[in-house]
């Protein structure tokens, strides 16, 4: 690229200055209010930079809910939907993208088709199959539903199809189950796939607010968002407790992002086809 | 010999698709009969389900709720689809200029998409505090008296735009930046040599090229503002005076708050005829406006 002139970098900075100003400027005000206690909350002016910094905010949020439950529950919850999303859509993708049979590209179509289907529409029938199953209000049910996902299939039929058949055939000749082949053939070989769907499939589930809100009611059994969401009505203007619960909700996934930056940005712009 | 090889193959297959079949029947093919069922009863849950015919279809089509709900929701629609467009669109194009500081700058776009609704909603309530929130306060150095937002029917639901602005800002922005990359240099460098001017390579070269990505963000965005839901929910829970209430909304406090799951089920039928309709249209309006590479 040619060497940009000194005015338009100048221009250039300002402008991205400006707009990260306005990005940021919502999270610090998250985070300083997280240490403010209640009677800042009501300073005018406004205090930008807390006088008093204290964290009776976060201690308080414990007190009055079981908020270390909530996020353990997320984490359970979270690991587990991204462990059977993602091994289920394995599996299926392993026969979309090497099995041939008959009828199969049909039944990709069928399960393709479904994608046009938004979640609005399955959402009570949903919730009423897990209730005369008695399912509500556990693990088993919020997760049952994640044992299908279409997105996770098309995704990794893409990349298992890249892998040379000579690899599946050189396995089958030595002997190898379908199986066998599976795991120490198609697995190992789809790991950067595979990786990409278990950051945005965490993340999904982690953020995940209407299907565990109507399914879990016990309070003891909330997840994050849920128990956020609650606390967001019964406490609606003691902010600096929203905001320590929220700002606690979001280091997780800040962490994950950290880590794995590459396959959260590679997943999300592709993700975007799951509409 | 064949036969039982053959059936041997058929029980492998079956077995890798078990589970993802199975929460498929019972999850996407099962419910979606279900809910079209139950669109044509009254059930509430306790008593048994009568057959109403189209009373739930015909109820909500005729009651003004309904077309407050629609208008709404266009109204969210109009102002948002636009603007963030625009802006992922702005936010793209700098992230696509190369400098010591572009991967801070893309993690700075990048945290709100990150995190949940729910803490993003909460926190922007916050934010458009109208006495001790900080954007009035920002309002009020330039002179401007903020207005009330969430507690302002006026106000409400460009408060939630704003919110939904930042939030997905960064995913656009990320999605923009992969179609820009893929543009193929030699235009620009052909156009310069031509003598255009930078507008016109953004006219000429850039907009064009990109418009398959546009059409892409449209078809999305459209779909996702339909089902608007957590923002309204820890917002605004569809008020001032209904001005904030949208389809999924409605739908969850039918079908959770008042179990009416018939009329909560005609209600999401109706919506995704709405979405279906909306993204035909975009569908055929593509070939007037979408360029592709052929």
């Amino acid at each position: 690229m040619k060497r940009k002139s000194p005015v338009s970098k100048v221009v250039y900075y300002v402008v991205m200055i400006v707009l990260s100003f306005f990005m940021v400027l919502p999270l610090f005000w998250m985070i300083t209010t997280s240490l403010k206690d209640t009677g800042a909350l009501t300073a005018i002016p406004i205090e930008w930079i807390p006088k008093k910094v204290t964290f009776d905010s976060f201690r308080k949020l414990f007190e009055i809910f079981p908020f270390g439950k909530a996020f353990l529950n997320s984490v359970i919850v979270s690991v587990s939907i991204t462990i059977v999303n993602v091994f289920s859509a394995c599996m299926a993708a392993y026969v979309f993208a090497k099995i041939p049979f008959k009828g199969r590209e049909l039944l990709f179509g069928i399960f393709l088709v479904t994608m046009m289907i938004p979640g609005s529409v399955t959402l009570i029938p949903n919730y009423l199959i897990l209730r005369s199953f008695h399912l509500l209000n556990s693990y088993l049910g919020l997760i049952l539903p994640s044992f299908f996902n279409i997105f996770g299939i098309f995704m990794l039929r893409q990349s298992m199809r890249q892998i040379p058949d000579d690899f599946i055939d050189a396995a089958v000749i030595d002997g190898a189950s379908q199986w066998r082949i599976f795991f120490n053939v198609i697995i190992p070989l789809s790991r950067p796939m595979i990786a990409t769907l278990f950051v945005i499939t965490f993340m999904g589930a982690w953020n995940d607010y209407l299907w565990p809100l109507i399914v879990l009611t016990d309070k003891s059994k909330m997840t994050l968002p849920v128990a956020l969401s609650m606390l967001n009505g019964q406490y609606s203007t003691e902010y600096n407790l929203l905001m320590a619960g929220a700002l606690i909700s979001i280091v997780p996934i800040i962490i994950v992002y950290a880590f794995a930056q590459r396959y959260f940005e590679e997943g999300l712009t592709a993700g975007g086809l799951k509409g | 010999m064949k036969g039982s090889k053959k059936f041997k193959k058929g029980i492998i297959i079956f077995s890798f698709l078990l589970p993802s079949l199975l929460a498929f029947s019972i999850f996407s093919i099962f419910s979606i009969g279900y809910s079209f069922f139950l669109s044509f009863t009254d059930w509430d849950i306790i008593t048994a389900p009568n057959f109403v015919g189209l009373n739930n279809y015909s109820n909500i089509l005729h009651s003004e709720e309904f077309w407050k709900v629609l208008g709404n929701t266009l109204y969210y629609m109009v102002l948002y689809i636009p603007l963030i467009i625009i802006f992922s669109i702005g936010v793209a194009m700098l992230l696509n200029v190369k400098s010591k500081f572009t991967g801070v700058f893309r993690t700075i776009f990048f945290i709100p998409v990150l995190t949940s609704w729910v803490a993003a909603a909460m926190l922007w309530r916050w934010l458009l505090s109208p006495y001790y929130g900080p954007i009035n306060a920002i309002l009020q150095v330039f002179g401007i008296p903020g207005p009330s937002w969430l507690y302002d029917s006026v106000w409400a639901m460009p408060a939630i735009v704003l919110a939904s602005l930042w939030k997905d800002v960064g995913f656009f922005g990320l999605i923009f930046l992969s179609g820009l990359q893929a543009i193929d240099p030699t235009y620009y460098e052909a156009a310069e040599i031509d003598g255009a001017s930078k507008f016109q390579r953004f006219r000429k070269i850039t907009l064009p090229l990109l418009s398959p990505t546009i059409f892409f963000v449209l078809i999305i965005s459209s779909i996702n503002s339909f089902q608007l839901f957590p923002q309204v929910m820890i917002m605004t829970q569809g008020g001032p005076f209904g001005s904030t209430e949208v389809f999924m909304e409605r739908i969850y406090s039918y079908a959770f708050k008042y179990y009416e799951m018939g009329y909560a089920s005609a209600y999401s039928w109706i919506l995704f005829v709405f979405i279906f309709i909306f993204t035909i249209l975009q569908w055929t309006l593509q070939k007037r406006w979408v360029y592709y590479e052929a």
